[in-house]
């Protein structure tokens, strides 16, 4: 019980997918048009990220080592699918303004970033909510996100009206634009409350954007933090053995 | 079949999908290498190369599997899989192959091709190519015109970005904050282009 708590904790908050390791950003950014949008992208997520973290811990000691990056893509792949296709049928409207953006969940970092960092090497229930606390917390982010941006945009939240007739929506934040600047800002204002924190908290942000410097354990080799050391990019495929927990 | 109203619709492809509707600063794809690889304006165009390489490929593998073997066989649901594969596939192949016939080129390109695979844009695009219905010779050059998109925004970025090294960034803004206020001030700047077409 006590593991299941700590790790709806670990998702939600401690290591939030969104702003504290910084993943998933395509979709962050272009879905949040709107409140509901964004809810809805963070709850699709969250459905893929809970089963395909559950199939691969029950399989975790079936899929040989060697080829588990393809294996994860495959299962994901699956239920991605799957969801795409129970959007259609039951949940349309969702469907068209996601768009493209339901199948790219397969790239999505969170995603693989699980499966390879927590599902594989974890006990089915545990990756079970791991995946709830992660999804939760990438669902959280982007309602917040498209909260803001609806707000500040069309003067709506989820829908209904909030701001005064006198204001005048600053269409901008639900264009394209908007979205880098509102997410520029929270990153700052994330920066700025990380500064006053003690010494012993600030241990994990050595990266700008608040990476867990973690790059083996991401899984997503597209990932920008590769770069910001200087031979990160080359392939060091023992580092993972090394950090099994 | 080359006359003069389908030059003229494939010239409007080409510059909707490069500027107007620009692949990571109106699509939000392959945002990761954007922010990533955009520090210095030689690996920014090393990226780029790589981009345009692996995506225009992508997109005419993906076009041509798509409509030989999903379409014949009626299962046109699995195209998210079966792309996601051709493509990991594919890269894995590349870089085999130019391994072995080309080391100028893999010594150029090497380093990014395995971090291509993940890169959204690569699926978004083979996946657009399909929703939007287009052949395979049109996905092919929506695809070359999708990728110089990207390259045209990663390489200002990086460039920009070399002259703000310089810069005094207020303490909490240093860093990706600083760089998406960029990012979206380019998104700004591209909006412009929509008066193109």
């Amino acid at each position: 019980m006590n593991k299941i708590g700590e790790r709806l904790y670990n998702g939600l908050i401690k290591e939030n997918p969104t702003f504290v390791l910084a993943l998933g950003m395509c979709p962050t950014l272009a879905v949040t048009t709107s409140a509901m949008n964004g809810l809805g992208m963070g709850l699709t997520t969250t459905a893929v990220l809970v089963l395909s973290n559950l199939i691969i811990s029950l399989l975790r000691k079936v899929i040989p080592n060697r080829v588990r990056i393809p294996a994860f893509i495959v299962i994901v792949a699956s239920f991605v699918t799957m969801v795409q296709l129970l959007l259609q049928a039951y949940l349309p409207s969702l469907n068209e303004s996601l768009g493209v953006y339901i199948p790219l969940i397969v790239v999505n970092c969170i995603i693989l970033g699980r499966a390879e960092s927590y599902a594989y090497h974890n006990k089915p229930i545990a990756s079970f909510f791991d995946g709830l606390g992660m999804g939760l917390g990438f669902a959280v982010a982007l309602t917040l996100i498209g909260a803001v941006r609806e707000l500040l945009g069309l003067g709506t939240v989820f829908g209904y009206k909030v701001t005064p007739a006198g204001y005048v929506p600053m269409n901008i934040f639900v264009l394209a634009p908007g979205a880098f600047f509102v997410l520029a800002i929270i990153t700052a204002i994330q920066n700025a409350i990380k500064d006053k924190m003690p010494e012993q908290k600030k241990k994990d942000s050595k990266h700008p954007a608040g990476c867990t410097e973690d790059c083996t354990k991401c899984g997503q080799k597209g990932c920008e933090h590769r770069f910001y050391d200087a031979d990160a990019s080359t392939e060091n495929p023992n580092k993972n053995e090394k950090e099994d927990k | 079949m080359a006359d003069l109203s389908s030059v003229k619709n494939l010239l409007i492809l080409l510059v909707g999908s490069s500027l107007v509707s620009n692949v990571v600063l109106s699509q939000f794809l392959g945002l990761c290498p954007f922010l990533g690889v955009s520090k210095k304006i030689k690996t920014a165009a090393g990226m780029g190369a790589a981009v345009i390489f692996v995506i225009t490929l992508a997109s005419a593998v993906a076009g041509v599997v798509y409509k030989f073997v999903l379409v014949p066989l009626d299962i046109t649901y699995l195209q998210t899989i079966v792309f996601i594969l051709v493509i990991a596939a594919l890269v894995q192949f590349v870089e085999m192959f130019l391994k072995k016939a080309m080391p100028a080129l893999y010594k150029a390109l090497g380093v990014y091709l395995p971090l291509i695979t993940t890169n959204c844009a690569v699926l978004g695009v083979a996946l657009t190519n399909v929703q939007k219905n287009y052949g395979i010779g049109t996905g092919i050059l929506n695809g070359f015109a999708t990728a110089v998109g990207f390259t045209i925004a990663i390489v200002i970025l990086a460039g920009l970005r070399e002259k703000m090294e310089y810069n005094d960034v207020p303490k909490p803004f240093k860093g990706m904050p600083v760089v998406l206020l960029t990012a979206g001030l380019m998104a700004i700047a591209f909006c412009g282009f929509s008066g193109l077409l």
